[in-house]
């Protein structure tokens, strides 16, 4: 168990997540502008998103799905009727004055993740999940007298999804938050991003002494922008709540803001008064009521969730827990995987994309839908090794070829002639000349120094340029220094 | 000849088909007594030049045999609250006194389509929060009728425009009574349909879920072919219902035989104007002599429905107004931060009945005490709606006044308090929270020669018996006075 040594006693860490994920739509949730991230300032605007008089929002069906299609993945029991309320509040990027949101009924109830962690799996409660509305963005730092605004993100469609106070550590919170991540990039509903701000993370900390019950007061620390930061600013914050408890003081419940260039979190600033947000129900949009055939629909179509597809790779591939993690985590790379394993040895193929192609991907910072070597590029360089074509060694200078061509294996290895050679009187003739060219190595090895025989077979590949194979190798040279 | 400023639209379409008149002089004639009658302060924007051309365009239609319906060539007049592409649109207030709208209301946007002559903007109160049109920027606008008087309101410029001939029907709204109230202060006849009737996309929003477009015209056969036009489904509207529009001219048999009228008791009040009683019995009288069975009827929760609105309407509109914020299109007066910028903007640009009004509805929606106002309105507004349920499954329609009171006038109304203006809504405000169509139409007159309306409240999306009923009444009361304003 996670806890964190005090002075007078051992504390334990309550933490609950809200996570705001944009919701993948062409279109934002109650008027039809673009919802595609990017693009010039204030070109994705309707008057709608404006707040311009007598405009009114219209539900996007497709935001409606999604939701819906995400309740699923998160084991939730789908509401058949969701409302929509205002949050009134006045801030220059929210032009309506309100943002719309579903308070009282929202269109997801309770459901939970799994979250496998180095104490275990368990299962973290989900609250709700329910569609809103963005804000757009205030731009403070274009003038030293001046804010800007950019409505593009005002009105995208938002799921905010509420955790229960279930999670204990920062690890496992990071977890939590990698598994939503992989839901809803496998079902589509959002592409997770949290560098570009379409998944984003307010983090609920509490801590108490361990083995007392009930909550104590918590802190919210808003936009914290990535899994590491998540789970840093977890540690940081529940060690400030320690240390304030310790020293006899007591918590103020506030919203704070984590500083990842100082790793501390601190008071929002003006944010003292305490917000009225006034919420009731829009009377502008009518209640949505779904029917048990549209959610069964959608639930018939779900596509695998990467807690099944990790469960297939271990029983059905045999891949490590650990491997099958990693490689469910993206719904992309896992697609990627499938097609480069498709009809290979599913290990090895894993191996290579976690191995060579990850380390490429990340050292140039490419996403895997960018990888210069394709999937069935790469599982055909897994054949060559599998059916003796090339040697494991030769399969690294290949694979770098791949990189810089795109050319599949088959024709790289014929162009550079990397043919493995499994001609046995060319390897014995290679062998001979090894051992004749190091007599007093080949005498040492006969009066027992063994050490030295993996050196000699280094030799014996040298000579060859690699190519011959090395069990082969082996062989033949056993059997001539035994004989 | 008949003067063309009084004619019905279906007496001015006759003459149009059979070409006795073009649109443009029917045009030009209206345009004449806009200018004439300015002390009525009526138009808060006129747009001759834009009358005219689209006048030409409707004759060169009707020269071509391509006439577009029964309102093409037709002058009418828009309020100030829909947005009208390319024409200041201001909702009588200063906020927005300087807004051009890049779009078009899907109401007026029918009423052009239709190949109507829009003459200009008419005044209302002040993001028709009002009852006269005193609460209006632009000042009040006189009753023809008598210009010490108010026309009523919200939509009193639209009510006086039409009483004095300015144009032939005008677009209104109603949230708690702005259609029914000014027409009776006027005698004129307008209709709040049946809440989702219209669509509301594009009109500047008081109450969200109270907010109806309606006509207002001279005749309840006018506001049928009016209402045909402006009704209907539209997909930027959630609220609005997926219904057929009927021709609702069609019902106007004449005929209201066995049909059963609810004479509710609730609005028998104590000490009711004398004048509005007599009338009422009136109306009574003529129904029951055209065939009607008149029965007596029970809408119990009647006495809660002022409050009730009160608490709904400023809770809504305390939302609505918040996009006025001096960001973007509306007046603006700089601050020192962003607080200070709302502040000095929304305090210059917003009237004091608005902002009584905000703070009314902010006060209900606010933490401790959003239970006992907000979430018991909305309890008590679901009662309201029952009762009427309830009494129309036992008859057709009902009968009651328009107002409690023929026009009053600017000086007497100046020395009420907010809370006795306020009663003034007290027989239109049920209709409106339980979404029901009422129209008012004029059925006698005071003892001080003051027209005095009576409602016709219908099922809901039964505009038909609705009219029906009202043309058999117009008829038979032959309400034929009209207002002595300015004229010579």
């Amino acid at each position: 168990m996670y806890t964190i040594k005090g002075k007078t006693t051992d504390w334990e860490l309550v933490i609950g997540l809200e996570v705001h994920c944009e919701i993948l739509s062409n279109a934002k949730v109650f008027s039809g502008a673009s919802a595609v991230f990017g693009g010039e300032q204030n070109t994705h605007v309707s008057f709608i998103d404006a707040g311009f008089p007598g405009m009114l929002p219209k539900v996007n069906e497709k935001c409606i799905e999604q939701c819906v299609k995400t309740g699923l993945g998160l084991n939730a029991r789908i509401n058949k009727y969701s409302r929509f309320d205002r949050k009134n509040y006045f801030y220059a990027d929210l032009p309506q004055g309100y943002q719309i949101s579903q308070l009282y009924h929202p269109i997801v109830g309770e459901g939970f993740i799994e979250v496998t962690t180095s104490e275990g799996t368990r299962k973290i409660g989900v609250e709700r999940l329910h569609l809103e509305q963005d804000a757009g963005k205030s731009i403070h730092d274009m003038s030293p007298t001046k804010t800007f605004i950019d409505l593009n993100r005002a009105g995208v469609g938002l799921m905010e999804i509420v955790s229960k106070p279930d999670m204990h550590s920062p690890e496992e919170a990071g977890e939590y938050l990698r598994q939503l991540r992989a839901i809803v990039r496998a079902l589509g509903t959002c592409d997770g991003n949290m560098d570009e701000g379409s998944m984003r993370c307010d983090v609920n900390v509490s801590v108490r002494p361990v083995g007392e019950t009930g909550f104590r007061t918590r802190t919210e620390t808003k936009n914290v922008n990535s899994v590491r930061f998540v789970m840093h600013a977890i540690e940081v914050e529940a060690n400030r709540q320690v240390e304030i408890y310790e020293n006899g003081g007591t918590i103020k419940q506030e919203t704070r803001l984590y500083d990842s260039d100082n790793g501390e979190t601190r008071p929002m600033r003006g944010k003292e008064n305490a917000n009225d947000y006034r919420y009731f129900p829009d009377p502008d949009l009518l209640p949505v009521v779904l029917t048990d055939e549209y959610i069964e629909n959608i639930r018939k179509n779900l596509p695998e969730l990467p807690e099944a597809k990790k469960a297939r790779y271990i029983s059905e591939l045999g891949l490590t827990p650990y491997d099958a993690s990693v490689l469910t985590a993206d719904r992309e790379i896992a697609a990627y995987f499938e097609t480069a394993a498709k009809g290979q040895d599913a290990k090895k193929v894993a191996n290579w994309v976690m191995g060579d192609l990850f380390a490429y991907l990340n050292k140039e910072c490419l996403p895997i839908a960018k990888s210069p070597v394709s999937a069935e590029n790469l599982g055909a360089l897994v054949g060559l090794i599998g059916n003796n074509t090339i040697s494991g060694k030769i399969a690294k200078d290949v694979f770098q070829f791949m990189i810089e061509t795109g050319k599949d294996p088959a024709t790289i290895v014929e162009e550079k002639g990397l043919k493995q050679n499994t001609d046995t009187g060319a390897i014995e003739k290679i062998v001979d000349e090894v051992m004749a060219a190091n007599p007093e190595q080949v005498a040492e090895i006969k009066a027992g120094k063994d050490k030295l025989k993996g050196w000699l077979v280094g030799q014996i590949m040298k000579a060859s340029h690699g190519k011959a194979n090395p069990a082969l190798a082996n062989q033949i040279l056993n059997k001539k220094l035994g004989g | 000849m008949t003067n063309l400023t009084d004619l019905t639209i279906g007496e001015a379409t006759q003459k149009l088909a059979n070409k006795e008149i073009s649109s443009v002089e029917l045009t030009k004639v209206h345009l004449v007594e806009m200018e004439n009658a300015r002390v009525l302060n009526a138009f808060i924007t006129e747009t001759p030049e834009r009358a005219l051309a689209d006048a030409e365009k409707s004759d060169a239609r009707r020269a071509k045999g391509e006439t577009l319906g029964a309102l093409d060539g037709i002058p009418i007049a828009n309020k100030d609250l829909y947005c009208t592409k390319g024409i200041r649109t201001t909702a009588a207030s200063k906020i927005l006194s300087k807004f051009i709208p890049p779009y078009e209301s899907t109401v007026s946007q029918k009423l052009i389509d239709a190949g109507t002559v829009m003459l200009g903007k008419v005044n209302t109160d002040q993001f028709a929060m009002g009852g006269s049109t005193m609460t209006s920027y632009f000042g009040t606008t006189k009753n023809p009728w008598n210009l010490d008087l108010v026309p009523g309101g919200s939509s009193g410029g639209s009510a006086a425009a039409v009483a004095a001939g300015l144009c032939m029907a005008a677009t209104g709204s109603d949230t708690g009574g702005s259609i029914r109230q000014p027409a009776s202060f006027c005698g004129i006849t307008g209709i709040k349909p049946t809440y989702g009737r219209c669509s509301r996309y594009g009109i500047v929003a008081f109450a969200s879920s109270l907010d109806q477009a309606g006509p207002m015209a001279r005749s309840v056969a006018d506001c049928a072919l009016m209402l045909g036009v402006m009704a209907g489904y539209d997909e930027k509207d959630s609220t609005v219902a997926n219904v057929p529009v009927p021709d609702f001219t069609k019902v106007l048999t004449g005929d209201i035989r066995g049909k059963k009228i609810g004479i509710p008791k609730e609005y028998r009040l104590d000490g009711l104007n004398q004048d509005v009683q007599a009338t009422w019995d009136k109306g009574i009288q003529l129904l029951k002599d055209a065939g009607a069975e008149i029965v007596e009827v029970s809408l119990p929760h009647t006495k809660y429905a002022l409050p009730v609105y009160y608490i709904v309407a400023c809770a809504e509109a305390s939302s609505n107004l918040s996009r006025y914020d001096g960001v973007r299109y509306t007046t603006r007066v700089e601050g020192k931060n962003l607080d200070e910028l709302y502040e000095n903007s929304r305090t210059d640009g917003f009237g004091d009945e608005v902002v009584r009004r905000i703070l009314l509805g902010t006060f209900v929606l606010s933490a401790g005490f959003y239970d006992a106002y907000y979430t018991r309105a909305q309890r008590v507004r679901r009662l309201i709606y029952n009762d009427f349920m309830e009494v129309f499954k036992v008859v057709d329609a009902l009968l009651v006044p328009a107002a409690p009171t023929p026009a009053l006038s600017e000086a007497e109304m100046k020395t009420m308090k907010p809370i006795d203006i306020y009663a003034g809504d007290v027989f239109t405000t049920p209709a409106s929270l339980a979404g029901v169509p009422s129209l008012s139409l004029p059925v006698g007159l005071s003892q001080n020669g003051l027209p005095i309306g009576l409602q016709v409240i219908g099922k809901h999306f039964d505009e038909n018996t609705v009219f029906q009923v009202a043309d058999v009444l117009e008829k038979a009361a032959n309400f034929n006075q009209k207002p002595h304003h300015v004229k010579g």
